[in-house]
């Protein structure tokens, strides 16, 4: 078992925003969290890297490779994140510094982890580019983010979070602020390098269209608290709780507009 | 950014490449009138008053026969040392006070920017006139007052450049790749809030300049015996209706200075912010193939 979290509670300015949420990710897992927004997914994931923001308090129990993580010093913390586990964010747009060039942050945490000087770690950039499918990697690691496109802005990301190899990827909803053909493009890049590397994966997502393309086993969650957990085979199937069945007629709805499942 | 490729943009626009020399030979003028000056500005010539620019006064001379050109350089050591004292108080204290706004708890958060908004309303130069009043005047109040005036401008437009780079996601996502706060500072929050504090500095630096000019020539600032362009255009002044020429050399040396700063200022921000960058996107097909769409007249 890597991930183990046990009734995680998190209050956000005396809110109870996540209450008792508990979910397992074993090595080489791909579970999905999903639920619509404001039912403390992503909050959850940010607990797991001891990255909430100000004024929020974690309590319960998040376990990893059966070390405890919460109440751990931020400087133990900081050792493990982006060298074990890795995060893409929701909007590549807002999360790469506009006035470093990509190279340079892709590069970032191997700087960090394994101390290599600046000439190897932007040779490390452009295997990581190439990696994650971008164009002309010689040439785009000494490019801005403003002069790359949306999708290409999230291969970054993707590359940032992976430069390392960690053992667990978080994906907070990594595909919502993309065109729905470049979310099929970064949807087929995730899964085939996950698969590769035999990483673990956390993927938040509020659609349980993406998730089924994605993840293996799935946790709803609704007001902080998992509704249900099962395989996303069962979740599509024979959905147990209302919230289910309602993003599952979500789903449905999104499937039949596109034209059905690809 | 890679270092270098924002001094070669600074170069490559013509207003960072003016400040830039402006600044430079300011500068240069200020060091070297520390050892050496074509002549004494002690020495004056009854005989020689009042000549015209030419051989060996190349910028004539006043009315005691002092070398107007040893004169406005020995002045420039003066500005040069007011802009650079200014400038460096005004960074300790604008990027102190905006740290402790935006970084800190809450309450100390807060109260930081009440006070910023107290202080900003202070009239520096006023302030200066009555402690030079009182206490009698010398360049140090000129430095001290400029420079917490002007630090704690920087800090009211810093603190809110600040608090919003600090909840950008880019932020966030250095932390998540294992940086430390202090790390995460240097390396993503301090770089984004460069350019508008270089802006600030700059007008600073140019203030200082124009403050310690102003309050010398009122009698406020640097004592008469100091080389000073203030004092020095005092005594040029009264004799501006008979020798004009004088004083033009004066006006034109604290005006470039001025402006030097200023423009300096403001292309160092555009040049440290790539996404103003005007330059060839080298990745964008050439204008031809733009204007040659097959069915589309440009």
């Amino acid at each position: 078992m890597s991930l183990v979290v046990r009734d995680l509670v998190i209050d956000l300015d005396g809110r109870r925003v996540v209450d008792g949420v508990s979910f397992a990710v074993p090595d080489g897992a791909r579970v999905g969290l999903i639920g619509e927004s404001g039912s403390g997914k992503s909050l959850t994931a940010l607990a797991v890297l001891g990255l909430l923001p100000q004024g929020a308090e974690a309590s319960g129990s998040i376990t990893w490779n059966g070390r405890e993580l919460i109440g751990r010093p931020d400087r133990e913390l900081a050792r493990l994140r982006g060298d074990e586990i890795g995060i893409i964010f929701q909007e590549p747009r807002t999360a790469l510094n506009p006035i470093r060039t990509v190279g340079r942050q892709i590069a970032e945490s191997v700087r960090i982890h394994e101390g290599l000087g600046r000439r190897a770690a932007a040779a490390r950039a452009v295997a990581e580019a190439r990696r994650v499918f971008l164009p002309d990697p010689q040439r785009i690691v000494k490019r801005y983010p403003h002069e790359l496109s949306g999708g290409q802005r999230q291969r970054v990301g993707i590359a940032i979070a992976l430069a390392c190899g960690p053992q667990l990827l978080i994906a907070d909803e990594p595909t919502t602020a993309l065109d729905v053909t470049i979310q099929a493009e970064i949807l087929e890049l995730l899964r085939g390098l996950v698969e590769e590397s035999g990483m673990s994966l956390v993927f938040i997502t509020h659609d349980l269209a993406v998730l089924s393309q994605i993840a293996t086993d799935g946790v709803v969650l609704a007001q902080g608290r998992v509704v249900e957990s099962a395989p996303v085979r069962d979740l599509l199937t024979q959905p147990r709780s209302t919230i289910t069945q309602a993003l599952l007629r979500d789903a449905k709805s999104t499937l039949w507009r596109t034209g059905g499942p690809s | 950014m890679s270092r270098g490729r924002w001094l070669r943009r600074l170069w490559r626009s013509s207003t960072g490449r003016f400040g830039l020399i402006v600044v430079g030979v300011v500068a240069a003028v200020a060091l070297v009138s520390v050892f050496w000056t074509p002549f004494s500005t002690r020495r004056t010539d009854v005989a020689d008053r009042w000549a015209l620019p030419g051989w060996p006064h190349l910028l004539g001379t006043d009315g005691t026969g002092r070398d107007i050109l040893s004169l406005i350089m020995a002045g420039s050591k003066t500005a040069v040392l007011v802009a650079v004292g200014a400038g460096a108080i005004a960074t300790v204290i604008g990027l102190a006070l905006a740290a402790l706004g935006a970084l800190t708890a809450r309450w100390i958060r807060e109260s930081t920017a009440v006070l910023v908004d107290i202080l900003i309303a202070f009239p520096v130069l006023l302030i200066a006139m009555m402690i030079s009043a009182v206490w009698g005047g010398s360049l140090w109040v000129v430095i001290w007052s400029v420079g917490i005036g002007f630090g704690v401008n920087i800090a009211r437009v810093t603190r809110p450049e600040l608090r919003r780079v600090l909840h950008s996601d880019f932020v966030l996502a250095g932390r998540a790749s294992g940086l430390t706060p202090a790390q995460n500072l240097w390396r993503h929050l301090l770089p984004n809030v460069a350019p508008v504090f270089i802006v600030q500095l700059s007008w600073g630096m140019a203030i200082a300049v124009l403050a310690e000019a102003g309050l010398s020539y009122l009698g406020f600032g640097a004592p008469v015996t100091e080389p000073s362009w203030g004092v020095l255009l005092a005594e040029l002044q009264r004799q501006i209706t008979v020798h004009p020429i004088a004083v033009v050399w004066l006006g034109l040396a604290i005006t470039l200075t001025v402006l030097g700063l200023n423009l300096l200022g403001d292309s160092l921000r555009d040049a440290t912010d790539p996404t103003l960058s005007r330059g060839r996107d080298p990745m964008a097909p050439p204008r031809e193939a733009i204007r040659h769409v097959p069915g589309v007249r440009a």
